[in-house]
């Protein structure tokens, strides 16, 4: 019994081989050049890739892969998260085809690395500071608030307009994207007072941080928050508000690309994948509907 | 593969000729099988001291850099220190404290088992520990984040909780989920003393706690050390559900009620973000080294103690 | 006197209020849980495609948890029942058996994340097969082929000598006598190694995140046989995120209005399915040994 199972196995598998060698000589040569035609639909190539990395931009990639699987159903498209770091490690590695990141990749590897990939900017997303709901009267902090608040010398809500508590700041560790891009853009480069503060990793824990914690502050993705507003109180940045329309018009400062890597230039599926997330259909659909905003403004 | 050889070995050989040659492979496929293990240990090992050296070998951190007090291993905020006190430190108080809760209720739940308990409770409890065991972290986890961690935050004031987001949460979870390991390993040990010991003392007129107080716990006392620590063995090496629950702030913990870190919530938090060859990296490989080490202190610990009560 | 009684009665009361309270406990565990879930059910839950916009399903992360364990306990049953066989009746005493025992040991107390990071770099970057079910069910058996070789030893073991002497006796062979006697006698307890190894499978995410994957997968095409073709649900390298992957992955990044309520749902089927798992295999052990031995247990 076990021989005539392995046996079939095998009849199996040289099956797979033939199939797939013909069916892969019938595809079109992948040629398409990195200019391809943003309002043409997917192009269709059969295959199964794997984009992983950036949590934050999971939600897009996903909806994108199901809607390019869903028009293109020989195809499958993996998305994994894992955070910015595992997608630039993995996608140089080998491991995926695509990494997602929220920073650029000469910010994390070394030149020669970095050089061997080729980036793909394929949203614009937005961050806002977000305060549990016991903090009453604040909705909107200047930027030098903003310092002083996350540098540890404002340490009372009743500084900026709110109660008379003490804040409480919860922040991303040290290696997030988040962290490093609000470093970055709203404190300057300036180091963040950590001694007292909580650190929370994920969206998930850092919305049930705020929304449990009195008078806590955080900062959120504005796509992860859209679903989340009833639990917190989303700030406005020197008296402008998180809004696609904000980030796409630049007013609203809190916001940066998001990346997708390839390791040279891509071929076959991932190109037509890379392609469909640069087309009009996901640029200018479904980006604004999951609350981020196009990349090529 | 060695399965496959030994069952047809089984099927194909008319079973009486077996005899000599059957004996002889038998033995060695088993033999193969059984060491494979030793194979993989090697393998893990390597691999893991390896890339836990890395940091030294690599970037140059001189090793006593990680006893260092202070962690800041970002280069873009000025001079870093990888520091994994704070981490090794808020791994032993979280896991202790856990074994702390843990352990009152574990014994008494083997003493249950192996001495109090009729028949019926048995066939209730058996299945219920392996319930208890089988229930996945993440569970736990979510458990935590959304019933603990809440009423830690809004019923906690006055035991100095600022959020839920504690080692007390954390251990108070780690403790849950010990529980059944600890008790299970506690119970065999009390199984393993003589039955003939135990009627012996009940002949002499002795009460059952008598009995379990002068004669159980004495007798397994070796016995119980090695379930408590399996148990914070265990419990070091959890990370999704600690991680969910403890707030994880990177210093040297001071308060049960404030929020602390362990070697294995940093590495979670930490390794997606953080590209490999990166120093930064190669710090959390050597969390990894650090927390493989512990474990295997404590299995040194355990055997020696196991030694100790003589073979069984 | 009468205080040494009370002291035993005493003591007795404690003992059983302590097993009372394990007991409410889990039960107020699994009770959370249900009632958490209960008015969000419907059996569509189980076979339907994920999904946090409305109550999805967790059709396709259920099957790859199953196909995950299935593809463990595959490799790991055989290989630990016969080392086991090695282990209890082979081995006697010496070098070799000390060090088996003392890999197990050590290899037991390994965190699983260090498992899992170890599985990333073997099992897919170094074998280039990316994330897939297989790399997920080798990192699984890692840890779990010493805990299941403990375990069907201590079965045989508890197998009294006088069987294997009567069946030596009859001038049956040790392989025999093994075959014959000492296993069909050990059933229930191989059977209770089997769960409680199955069980940590079920529950694993931190070993799974970087070996089986982490990505939310869509539609699965059962159809589709091609053992080597990572799109079918069939093969051991499709990329299986396994239902507590998913569980916390989107309590930590999941997006949309009723992420709670899915995650709630998540956790509910995993607890009936260890449910189920556990007290279907204990009476298939039991019915098993009646079988076997023709005694009452």
């Amino acid at each position: 019994m076990p021989v005539i199972t392995r046996r079939l196995a095998l009849i199996a598998a040289v099956l797979a081989m033939t199939v797939t060698g013909c069916s892969a000589s019938a595809t079109p040569a992948p040629s398409a050049g990195p200019t391809a035609d943003p309002n043409a639909g997917p192009r269709c190539v059969e295959g199964s890739i794997t984009a992983s990395g950036s949590t934050a931009l999971q939600p897009l990639v996903e909806a994108a892969a199901k809607q390019y699987t869903t028009a293109c159903p020989n195809a499958t498209v993996n998305v994994q998260g894992g955070g910015s770091g595992t997608g630039l490690t993995q996608v140089l590695q080998g491991a995926v085809q695509l990494g997602n990141s929220d920073v650029t990749a000469g910010s994390k590897l070394p030149p020669t690395d970095a050089a061997s990939l080729v980036d793909h900017v394929i949203a614009l997303q937005g961050w806002l500071m977000v305060n549990n709901p016991k903090v009453t009267g604040v909705t909107n902090l200047t930027r030098q608030q903003a310092i002083d608040i996350w540098t540890g010398k404002t340490t009372n809500w009743k500084d900026v307009g709110g109660p008379d508590a003490e804040i409480v700041l919860i922040i991303r560790p040290a290696s997030s994207g988040t962290r490093s891009t609000f470093r970055k853009i709203v404190l300057q480069g300036q180091l963040e007072a950590t001694g007292q503060a909580l650190t929370e990793d994920s969206s998930g824990s850092v919305a049930t941080a705020v929304e449990n914690t009195d008078y806590a502050t955080s900062v959120l993705a504005y796509a992860y928050y859209v679903g989340q507003k009833d639990r917190m109180v989303g700030l406005a940045l020197n008296g402008v508000t998180a809004s696609v329309e904000n980030f796409a018009n630049g007013k609203y400062v809190l916001q940066d690309y998001g990346h997708m890597y390839t390791k040279g230039q891509p071929d076959g599926l991932t190109r037509a994948f890379v392609d469909y997330m640069l087309s009009n259909d996901v640029q200018h659909k479904l980006l604004p509907s999951l609350s981020y905003a196009p990349a090529n403004q | 593969m060695e399965s496959d050889i030994a069952t047809e070995m089984a099927a194909v050989r008319p079973e009486r000729v077996v005899l000599a040659p059957g004996i002889d492979v038998a033995r060695r496929v088993t033999g193969a099988a059984a060491t494979v293990v030793v194979l993989l240990v090697g393998l893990l090992l390597a691999f893991i001291a390896w890339n836990g050296i890395a940091l030294f070998r690599h970037s140059g951190v001189p090793i006593l850099e990680v006893f260092a007090p202070v962690w800041q291993p970002d280069p873009t905020s000025g001079e870093t220190t990888y520091g994994l006190l704070p981490f090794i430190l808020g791994t032993l108080g979280v896991v202790s404290v856990a074994a702390a809760l843990a352990a009152p209720l574990s014994l008494g739940l083997a003493l249950f088992m192996a001495e109090v308990a009729p028949p019926w409770a048995r066939r209730v409890m058996q299945p219920a520990m392996e319930v208890f065991v089988g229930i996945p972290s993440v569970v736990y986890g979510w458990l935590g984040l959304t019933v603990l961690v809440p009423f830690l935050a809004a019923n906690g004031k006055w035991a100095g909780f600022t959020s839920g987001f504690s080692w007390f949460a954390g251990s108070l979870v780690l403790a849950l989920m010990i529980l059944p390991t600890v008790s299970s390993v506690a119970y065999d040990s009390f199984r393993a003393v003589p039955p003939d010991l135990r009627t012996a003392s009940l002949a002499l007129g002795t009460t059952r706690w008598q009995t379990i107080r002068h004669l159980l716990l004495p007798a397994s006392g070796a016995g119980i050390v090695t379930a408590i620590v399996l148990g914070m063995m265990r419990a070091a090496g959890e990370a999704l559900a600690v991680q969910m629950v403890i707030g994880n702030r990177p210093l040297i913990p001071r308060s049960l009620f404030q929020p602390v870190t362990t070697l294995t919530a940093q590495i979670t938090l930490d390794m997606g973000n953080t590209v490999a060859g990166e120093t930064w990296n190669e710090a959390l490989w050597t969390m990894g080294l650090v927390l493989v080490t512990m474990s295997f202190a404590a299995v040194v610990l355990v055997r020696l103690l196991t030694r100790r009560a003589g073979p069984r | 006197m009468r205080r040494v009684l009370l002291a035993d009665q005493l003591a007795t009361a404690v003992l059983w209020s302590i097993a009372g309270s394990v007991i409410l406990i889990l039960i107020a565990i699994i009770a959370h849980f249900l009632l958490a879930a209960l008015p969000d059910f419907t059996p569509s839950f189980l076979i339907a495609d994920p999904s946090t916009d409305v109550i999805g399903g967790v059709g396709p992360v259920l099957w790859n948890s199953v196909y995950v364990l299935a593809l463990t306990m595959l490799v790991t049953v055989p290989l630990g029942v016969l080392g086991a066989v090695f282990m209890a009746e082979y081995a006697g005493t010496g070098r070799l058996i000390d060090l088996i025992r003392f890999s197990q040991e050590l290899i037991g107390s390994v965190p699983s994340i260090v498992v899992g990071l170890f599985g990333f770099a073997v099992f897919v970057a170094a074998t280039g097969w990316g994330f897939t079910a297989l790399a997920g069910a080798l990192a699984l058996t890692v840890f779990n082929l010493p805990l299941m070789t403990r375990l069907a030893e201590q079965a045989m073991r508890a197998v009294p000598d006088d069987e294997r002497s009567a069946s030596f006796a009859l001038g049956a062979t040790k392989w025999q006598t093994i075959r014959h006697v000492v296993l069909p006698i050990a059933i229930p307890g191989l059977v209770t190694g089997v769960i409680l190894t199955a069980g940590r499978v079920f529950g694993e995410a931190a070993a799974l995140l970087f070996t089986a994957g982490l990505a939310t997968p869509g539609r699965l095409n059962f159809a589709n046989l091609n053992l080597l073709d990572p799109r079918s649900p069939w093969s051991p390298f499709h990329t299986a995120t396994t239902l507590s992957v998913y569980l916390w992955r989107i309590n930590s990044e999941g997006t949309g209005p009723v992420v709670d309520q899915v995650a709630n749902l998540t956790a509910a089927v995993l607890i009936v399915a260890v449910l189920i798992f556990n007290l279907g295999s204990r009476a298939l052990g039991q019915l098993l040994q009646r079988r076997i031995t023709g005694t009452r247990s």
